[in-house]
Formats: C-alpha cells, structure tokens, sequence
C-alpha cells in the first residue's frame, strides 16, 4: 500500500481523476439540502479523489496533496465547526442546542437561519468524513510490514 | 442557561474534553489524563444536578424533563428524557468513570507506551456514547449512541495482552450482529407504529401488541440488547473481552458498559412496551427471568474453575448482570428496586477488584490465582483489605450494601411466586463465596506445614492508586449503612 | 406463493441477511467474515428503505409539480436520512474491524481461524 502502483497508464488516469472527484464532492456537499447529497455522501467523494491519489502514486508522493500531520487536526476541525455551531445557537441565541434559530447573524428570518445553519454543518461533516476515511487508509498502510 | 439545557450539558462536555484531549494531545501528551478525570468528574457533578432537579420536579408534579434537540417537539424531533431512571444511571456510570479515570493516573507507565491522548479521546467518546443511550427517548438515536460506545469499547479492548485484538475481533462481530438486530426490531417497530418517539410508541402498543410484526419486533431487539448485555446465552464476547485487555479499560468498560444494555432493556421492555404488551402473546418476561437465572448459575459454577483471576471476575460479572436482568424481568417494584440498587452496587464492586487486580498485576506481573500465597498479605495489606470488603459484598453479607441488593431480589422472587429464582439466588451466593474465600483464604490463612511467610516487606502501589479502590470500597459500606432511604425511592421508579 | 409475489422486497433482504450471517459464521478466515457483517448491515438497509416506498411516489427532494401536500406523491423521507446514520455507522464499524486485523496479522502472521485458535494454544501451554 505504500509504494506506487507500477503502472504509468493508472498514475495518469488518476491525475486527470482526481481533480474532478473532488470538484464533484464539493459540489455534492453544497448541493445537500436541496438535492440528493448533503455532508456524508460529499466527504466520502473527497475522501476517494485522496484515496485514488494515494493507491496510484504512493503515500510518499501523495503525502504531498494532504499529509499525515495534517488529516487529524482537520477531522477536529470538521467535528468543531459542527459542535460550535450548535454551541453557538445555544450559548448566544437562547434556543436549544443545535437549534439555528439562535445563531447570530444579523439581519435573516429564522427559516433562513435553519437554512444556513444546515448548510454550515455540513461542511463540518464532509470535512470530518474526508479526515476520518483518509486516516483509516493511512493507518492501515503504517501497519503495513514491508516484504 | 447550565439549568435550561441540562440533558443537552452531559453530550456537550464529553465532547469537548474528547475534541480537546485530541487537540492538547498534539503538543502535550501528559495532559490527557487529567483532562479525561476532570470530564468525567464535571459531568458526575452534572448527574448530580440532574438528580436534585428531578427529585424537585418530582414533588411538584411532573417528573420527566423532556428536550428537544434543535428546537423542534418531541414527536417530530429527537429528544432527551430525564426522568428518575436515567438520573439514576447517570450518576451511577458518571460517578464510577471519573473514579476510575483518577485511578488510571497511576498505571500509565505501565500500560500505554501506544499514545495517551488517543487512550482517553477514545474512553472520553465511549462515555459519551453510554450518557446518550441513558438520556435519549428515540429508538433510532438509542442505536446511534449504542454504537459509539460500543465503537469506542472494540478499540479500548485491543490495547492488551498479544491476544487482545482477537478478542476485540470478535467482540466487534458479535456486538455488531446484536445492534443490527436491534435495529431491524427498530425497523418492524416503525413500520407498525409510524414514530420512533418512545412516550409516543407507549400510546400506541397496547393497541397492536398482538400483531405478529410486533411480537417479532420484540424478540429481535431482546436478543440484539441482549447480546451487549450479556443475557445468558449470548455471554460469548465477554471473558475473552476482559480478560485480555488492559487493566485500564477493563477497569472502564466492566462495571458499566453491560449495565446501560440492562438500562435500555428496562426502558424497552417495562417502559414502551410494558408488563401487559411484553407478555401478550408468549410469556417472555418468564423467560428472560429463568434465562437471567440460568446465567447467575452458570456465571458463579464457570469462575470457581478459572485459574485466572481477570477471567474469574468476567464470569462473575456475567452472573451478577443475569441478578440485575432477572431482577428487571420479574416485574414488580421489590425485585425492580433490588436490581437498580444491585446496578449501583456491583458497579462500585466490579470497579473496585479490577483495579485490585491491576495493582497485584502492576507489581506481581501475573494474576495467576495459583501464585496467591501468605506473603501478600504483608506486601500488599491496603490493597488486599479493599479486596476483601469488595468480596464480602460481591458474595452478600451484611452490612455491605451487596447484601441489601440481594435481599429486595430475594423479596421479589417471593412477591412473584418464582421458588426456583429463590433457590437460583441463594445457591449462587454461597458459589460466589467459594471464589471469593477461596482467594482470602490463600491470603490471610496459613495452612498447617506451610512455612513462615517468607521476608516480604511491603511493596504497595502508590497512593494515588490505592485510595481511589479504598474509597469505592467504604462506599459500598456508606451505602449498606443508608439503603433504607435510597431503597424507597429506587422503589418509587418502577412504572405503573 | 403470491405471499411471497407480494412481499418480494422482504423476501430479498431475507435471502441477502442469511447470506451475511452464512458468511460470519461458516467461514473461517477473519476477512471474509468482515465481509459477511457488511453484508448483513448492507440487507438491513435495503429493508428499511424498501419500507419507506409507495406506489407512484417520486424521491424525496421537494418539487414544484407536486405540492407538499400532496403526501403520497413523495416517499417517505425518514428512513432514508436513518440510513444514511446507519451506512456512516457501517462504515466505521468496517474501518476498526481492519484496524484490528492488521494488527492480528502483525503479531500472529496468519488471518485463519485454525491457525489462530492453534496459536492461542501453545500460547497458553507456557
């Protein structure tokens, strides 16, 4: 798993994927709340666009496209831009946890607080989603005992 | 504000100690401990609150708190119930992790060259896991917090001995087939009754409770709770799972992880579906009762064998939940009663002789019972006097409070005519004193030839260690003195 | 026979869960009993989605033709968005259930069952 994958046609084909898997998984996540996709199904298309880069080119060279150092701290991030809005709607709105009709931001009617508010969260969760499937890969090829 | 969203309070913290173990963790690996310690301890004093309050609301007339998440009500949206009965459990898991995670301080060196920051995350996330299946009223989000925790445990288990991934293996295979039948019971339960909402699904059954889809909706989810609960013959993932994991996580996991399934059997049988909807069409209440009782009988017979004392007291935890799920099924308030006091009862226990057993493990490298001799009662006197006052409870002499569980078991086996589980709880009280005197006895006796205890000086772990074991073990004293109270209201939860 | 005609989505899932627990249980290497649980949880989800649908419903994402109120026009969304919680919590299921077997491969160098209930053996001999 660490090493490349010996053939030059799959290396090619996987550059010329990737940038496109992830363009479509960003698109997925933004689309969530108004057509089939949402957090999970768009975190896991981002996650693939990493994970094809890593099976064709190595994890030495993909580690230039998202290394290790920096998987973990984006899945906390991704969990903390979820939690800190629902802190946030609890803390500064009065409202229930997870409730966006309390978020701070002046000026929108509550339907397009919640509307927001989802939207918000689920970046959150793709972002995570990515962080956690890419770490399982990487974890699984560190424990990998080379022949 | 704490007071307004208080349900919402347990979930919170847990996850931001877990978030802030793991981003601390980056940069100063030591502070995972205290971090880990000081969570669970904020949220027991949380249970606490929550306990007042209830007690309060009780006396003025509505006794459940009920939570919207998101702001949206009950039927439509997921909620967070806290009534007497999750209170209680919370306090109970709550109160045993953060005394469990002070002692953990300690056994560091030993056990964790892995990371301690990943160690705590992950049994920061698992209590979270058991706090939500404890406040939720949903049947979907009961699965959804149930795997969590059950997640978190797979991976706290295979940090261990060489054997211990093999057994988290099939621990994660058998609890994962358990909550998948649990939630295929879910899935036949929505289908019958449209919502997911428990109070809802309570108005709704006795209307259907005699419709094939229904009784068959019962019987997975038994088996599926059953499997995390360790119901008699679905014990399987338990010995192998505690024995060879680390003493940490057998310390965390053990007393609590199979009480919550007991918690959720509660919930699902005696509250949503009740004693009239459970036996509508085949007499199931009896036979979780005699299974519960084959299991005490079988628990107790299999640690008299063991030679090992970690796999000695994971069968012993298998029988003492069969007490707790005997005590559930019985249906009335006496044997209802017993078997929360025995909950809080054998978590204190259990907690108590796991990390008795990763003191002598910390110092002796083995816990071979065979290698029990006189010298360690010189070597080892604090630890070794909290062993016997959590054994004199385990087996259920006065005045420790296992006794007081026992009997109201007793009292309720009485109340609902069952002899047989009379005769089941006291034969397994005199088995469980043949392993524990069997223990005190290499102990403290010398047998006649045996030579002078040989020149032991006394060689204990450190305080930080043996005070959080004396503590739990005077408990266990404080409780037996002061049942009386605690028993009338535990008897006042059961539902009508 | 027309029971089973009317009921086919049933039956199917029914046939796709013995296929999972067959796999779980008779076979002996660790992998392929991984790929058995995926396979039950896989039959889990096709029940509850096969009991969100109606005849002549469309997917349930809002569309202007047919108004809300019209309710037998959009299936029902609740066990779709419980499934994806269930796919999500599948898959970290399989993600620590290959952690482990790595790590069992690398301290007992062989995935088969046999072999490693023979490995326990000796290990408890001394």
């Amino acid at each position: 798993m660490k090493r490349s994958f010996e053939s030059p046609i799959t290396l090619l084909g996987a550059r010329a994927l990737a940038p496109f898997i992830m363009m479509f998984g960003l698109y997925v996540i933004f689309h969530g709340h108004y057509s089939p996709g949402g957090g999970f199904q768009g975190g896991a298309l981002l996650a693939a666009s990493v994970l094809l880069m890593r099976v064709a080119s190595g994890s030495k060279t993909s580690s230039l496209i998202l290394s290790n150092a920096v998987t973990t701290p984006m899945g906390v991030v991704g969990v903390l831009i979820y939690f800190g809005t629902g802190l946030l709607a609890m803390f500064l709105g009065g409202s229930n946890f997870l409730d966006y009709e309390g978020l701070p931001i002046p000026g929108m009617s509550p339907y397009y607080l919640r509307y927001t508010g989802i939207l918000i969260i689920e970046v959150g969760v793709g972002l995570a989603v990515m962080a956690a499937l890419v770490l399982i890969y990487d974890k699984m090829a560190d424990g990998e005992v080379s022949q | 504000m704490i007071e307004a969203n208080l349900p919402a309070m347990f979930v919170v913290s847990y996850i931001s100690i877990s978030l802030l173990i793991v981003l601390a963790g980056v940069r100063f690996k030591e502070s995972a401990q205290p971090l880990a310690t000081f969570g669970a301890g904020v949220t027991a004093v949380l249970s606490l609150v929550g306990w007042i309050v209830v007690k309060a609301n009780t006396e003025a007339g509505f006794p459940a708190i009920r939570y919207g998440f998101g702001g949206w009500a009950p039927p439509i949206g997921i909620e967070f119930v806290l009534d007497g009965l999750s209170a209680f459990f919370l306090m109970v898991v709550n109160g045993v992790a953060a005394v469990v995670l002070w002692h953990s301080a300690g056994n560091l060196d030993k056990h964790l060259d892995a990371h301690p920051p990943t160690f705590y995350a992950l049994a920061s996330l698992f209590l979270l896991g058991l706090n939500g299946m404890i406040l939720t009223g949903d049947l979907f989000n009961l699965y959804v917090f149930l795997e969590i925790s059950s997640l978190s445990s797979y991976a706290l288990i295979a940090i261990g001995s060489r054997q211990a991934p093999l057994a988290a293996f099939r621990y994660l295979i058998l609890g994962t087939v358990g909550g998948t039948l649990y939630l295929i019971g879910v899935g036949f339960m929505y289908a019958m009754t449209g919502t997911l909402n428990m109070i809802d699904m309570m108005a709704i059954i006795p209307l259907i409770a005699e419709e094939p889809a229904v009784l068959v909706a019962l019987l997975l989810m038994i088996v599926g709770i059953g499997v995390k609960a360790a119901l008699f013959p679905l014990y399987g993932w338990l010995p192998e799972s505690y024995t060879q994991t680390n003493s940490i996580s057998s310390a965390l996991i053990a007393p609590i992880g199979t009480k919550v399934a007991a918690y959720v059997m509660i919930r699902v049988l005696l509250f949503v579906f009740g004693a009239s909807g459970l036996n509508a069409v085949w007499p199931l209440s009896e036979v979780i009762a005699y299974l519960a009782g084959a299991g005490i009988l079988f628990g107790s017979i299999m640690a008299i064998l063991q030679k090992n004392l970690k796999r000695m007291l994971a069968f012993s935890s298998v029988s003492q939940i069969g007490y707790i799920l005997m005590g559930v099924a019985l249906m009335n308030p006496l044997a209802f009663a017993g078997a929360l006091f025995h909950v809080l009862n054998h978590a204190i226990m259990k907690a108590t002789l796991f990390m008795v057993s990763s003191h002598l493990e910390r110092q002796e490298e083995s816990v071979d019972i065979r290698d029990f001799n006189d010298s360690y009662r010189v070597k080892y006197p604090w630890t070794m006097a909290t062993f016997t006052l959590a054994a004199i409870s385990m087996i259920g002499l006065p005045p420790m409070a296992g006794f007081f569980s026992k009997w109201m078991l007793a009292l309720g086996t009485i109340e609902a005519d069952h002899w047989v589980l009379l005769g089941v709880i006291l034969t397994s009280s005199l088995l469980n004193a043949v392993y524990f005197f069997g223990i005190l006895e290499k102990v403290y006796l010398r047998r006649s030839g045996q030579k002078e205890a040989s020149q032991a000086s006394m060689n204990e772990v450190s305080w930080g260690m043996r005070l959080p074991a004396l503590i739990l073990a005077l408990t266990l004293l404080c409780f037996g003195f002061f049942n009386v109270p605690l028993l009338d209201i535990l008897q006042t939860l059961f539902p009508v | 026979m027309e029971m089973f005609l009317a009921n086919y989505a049933y039956a199917f899932t029914l046939l796709i869960l013995c296929i999972g627990l067959y796999g779980m249980f008779f076979k002996r290497n660790l992998v392929k009993k991984v790929i058995g649980l995926s396979i039950f949880q896989a039959a889990v989800i096709m029940f509850f989605v096969s009991l969100a649908s109606k005849m002549g419903g469309t997917v349930p994402v809002k569309w202007d033709e047919i108004p809300v109120e019209m309710i037998d026009g959009y299936m029902n969304p609740l066990p779709h968005t419980l499934m994806l919680t269930a796919i999500v919590v599948g898959v970290a299921t399989q993600g620590v259930a290959f952690g482990l077997l790595v790590n069992i491969w690398n301290r007992f160098k062989t995935l088969e069952e046999d072999a490693l209930n023979e490995a326990i053996l000796e290990d408890s001999r001394d």
